[in-house]
């Protein structure tokens, strides 16, 4: 960070360059403070107090949210939750994993990297709206299993957690892909050779040297496909059941239908916290990673591709 | 060096992988074209396409709607985010790291939360949720994609050309319209299509904020699903799809044109 020092403003000559740093970022962070750390502050106090007669709040303080959330309806809901965005995460890695791989030793990585985004950047309800063309009961699947004669009816492919599982792996697949597929590309693939050279085996090879050398973009794919499936909330309602439920759904319910606020506010509460615990994790985790292993710089040259 | 043990396995994957990703894509695309309104095959027949682009105005309301707000969004985040990234790398000042902590604390929050805490300040303040909440939350949450962008840009360049500037005596100003700006055009550009493309895209922050006469088109098509389906909304896919495509491949060739540049 040589720069630093240079950019230091009191190193200038007496007087000449006026500080403008809160000129330029003054807008953006009282935009930010105004329309996202107000409302999270509001949703924060909200939490704390009293439900209002015909929705809203009273203003004073109660716990009365945080304690109708220890009943056994809450309890399955996060659970069910929690389930369904590890089990997503799981295998959102174990897939993109090899994907990241074969793309970043590919010698035609910019048209591999265009198949990846095509389906990302086409627009998220219209890919879970697919999802119910292929697995609804008049859809493609089951068009085709009757044709075939497998099935004599239809089978409920929609409205249970396979369902979620499977349209929210594929909505966040590209999330793990991309970041797995730019830190593998920085990898410095001789060192799989080296260590082949001295013995390892392949598995040995990949779990010991390639694996934790990547382990950053590992954390981030992670995150990238953890935060928003814990927090999902259009999967789960338009291809999730009774049983499927999220708490994303559960905030809503209880904000547009039975008009808890404070309940709202405080399941809003829980989701924001187990994001950020899992953020912590991640990120002491990846304090944890071994330093000066970066082969990538350190190496000097990059094998070419 | 080109035979490489084991790329059996990941090429596996990965075609497999492209399967899934596409498979919905182009069951969509086949099935646009299919005369009859159920997924059994009634022939080829563009009458969805049709109906599409003579009957159903309120897809294009929609649409225009969605489009006054992407573009006014990402706009206004773009020149927001851009002052932003400037101020923060180029200066030390009092509130910088707060600065540097909500613009990255949007990116790592669910959306839900986004959603349910506007609407519940909105109610707050007595706005009328409608156009303009829809407006204010976009450029919210577009505004730290900028300013991430412009700062991953400026950090890369080299900070003698803004120490030779000031001192060949460029003022403040001169310094940011004749260098610093035209440096950071890449990240400037490359930010603000993904605000486009963000706004374009949001579906549940949206729904939130949203009011009655604002339906944006991923709102739309979310009540087309909820409440009859009619298979005009696969010719719609399909032409969302294509409009996909075509904005990555000229995304792509504008960014590749100025980096050459």
């Amino acid at each position: 960070m040589a720069p630093m020092a240079v950019r230091s403003r009191t190193s200038r000559g007496p007087g000449r360059v006026r500080n403008y740093g809160p000129a330029y970022a003054g807008p953006a962070g009282i935009w930010l403070t105004v329309f996202f750390v107000a409302p999270l502050l509001v949703i924060v106090a909200y939490s704390f107090m009293a439900k209002g007669l015909y929705g809203g709040v009273e203003p004073r303080f109660s716990l009365e949210a945080y304690r109708s959330l220890a009943n056994s309806v809450f309890l399955r809901v996060s659970m069910n939750t929690l389930g369904i965005s590890l089990v997503t995460t799981v295998l959102a890695i174990l897939i993109a994993l090899p994907c990241g791989y074969y793309m970043a030793r590919s010698n035609r990585k910019t048209l591999l990297l265009m198949l990846v985004i095509i389906p990302f950047w086409t627009n998220f309800l219209i890919r879970i709206y697919a999802w119910i063309a292929i697995l609804g009961n008049n859809g493609f699947l089951n068009a085709l299993l009757l044709r075939a004669g497998i099935v004599a009816a239809p089978v409920q492919f929609l409205y249970n957690q396979v369902a979620v599982t499977i349209v929210l792996v594929y909505t966040y697949l590209p999330y793990a892909i991309l970041p797995l597929y730019s830190t593998i590309e920085k990898f410095d693939f001789s060192l799989l050779e080296a260590a082949r050279d001295l013995g390892c085996t392949r598995r040995g090879a990949i779990f010991r040297v390639l694996l934790p050398n990547i382990r950053a973009g590992i954390i981030t794919a992670v995150l990238f496909v953890f935060i928003p499936t814990f927090g999902a909330y259009a999967v789960p309602l338009l291809v999730g059941g009774k049983e499927s439920y999220m708490l994303g759904n559960f905030v809503a319910e209880e904000l547009t239908r039975t008009r808890n606020w404070p309940l709202a506010s405080a399941i809003s509460m829980v989701i924001t916290l187990v994001t950020t615990l899992g953020l912590w994790l991640m990120f002491r985790l990846q304090g944890k990673a071994p330093q000066a292993k970066d082969p990538a710089r350190s190496g000097g040259e990059r094998r070419a591709p | 060096m080109r035979v490489v043990k084991g790329r059996g396995f990941s090429r596996t994957v990965f075609f497999l992988t492209m399967g899934f990703l596409f498979l919905p894509l182009v069951v969509l695309i086949v099935y646009s074209f299919n005369s009859a309104k159920s997924m059994s095959w009634g022939g080829f027949s563009l009458v969805w396409y049709e109906r599409l682009f003579l009957k159903e105005r309120n897809v294009w309301k929609a649409f225009e709607n969605s489009l006054i707000i992407a573009v006014s969004s990402a706009a206004v985040a773009t020149c927001l985010g851009t002052l932003g990234a400037i101020g923060v790398n180029w200066y030390k000042f009092r509130f910088k790291k707060y600065v540097q902590a909500v613009a990255f604390l949007p990116l790592i929050m669910p959306e839900i939360i986004i959603g349910v805490s506007l609407l519940i300040f909105f109610a707050g303040i007595q706005m009328k949720l409608g156009l303009l909440t829809i407006f204010i939350a976009h450029t919210s949450f577009n505004l730290p994609f900028v300013f991430l962008m412009v700062l991953a840009r400026l950090d890369e360049f080299d900070y003698s050309i803004i120490e030779a500037s000031r001192d060949l005596g460029a003022t403040e100003r001169q310094t940011l319209f004749k260098v610093i700006l035209p440096v950071s055009v890449p990240g400037i550009v490359s930010g603000f299509l993904t605000a486009v493309t963000l706004s374009l895209e949001d579906f549940v922050i949206t729904f939130f904020v949203s009011g009655p006469g604002s339906t944006t088109l991923p709102l739309y098509v979310y009540s087309m699903i909820r409440f009859g389906v009619s298979p005009v909304i696969n010719s719609l896919s399909v032409v969302l799809i294509a409009g996909t495509v075509l904005i990555t491949l000229l995304a792509r060739n504008f960014l590749k044109y100025i980096a050459q540049k």
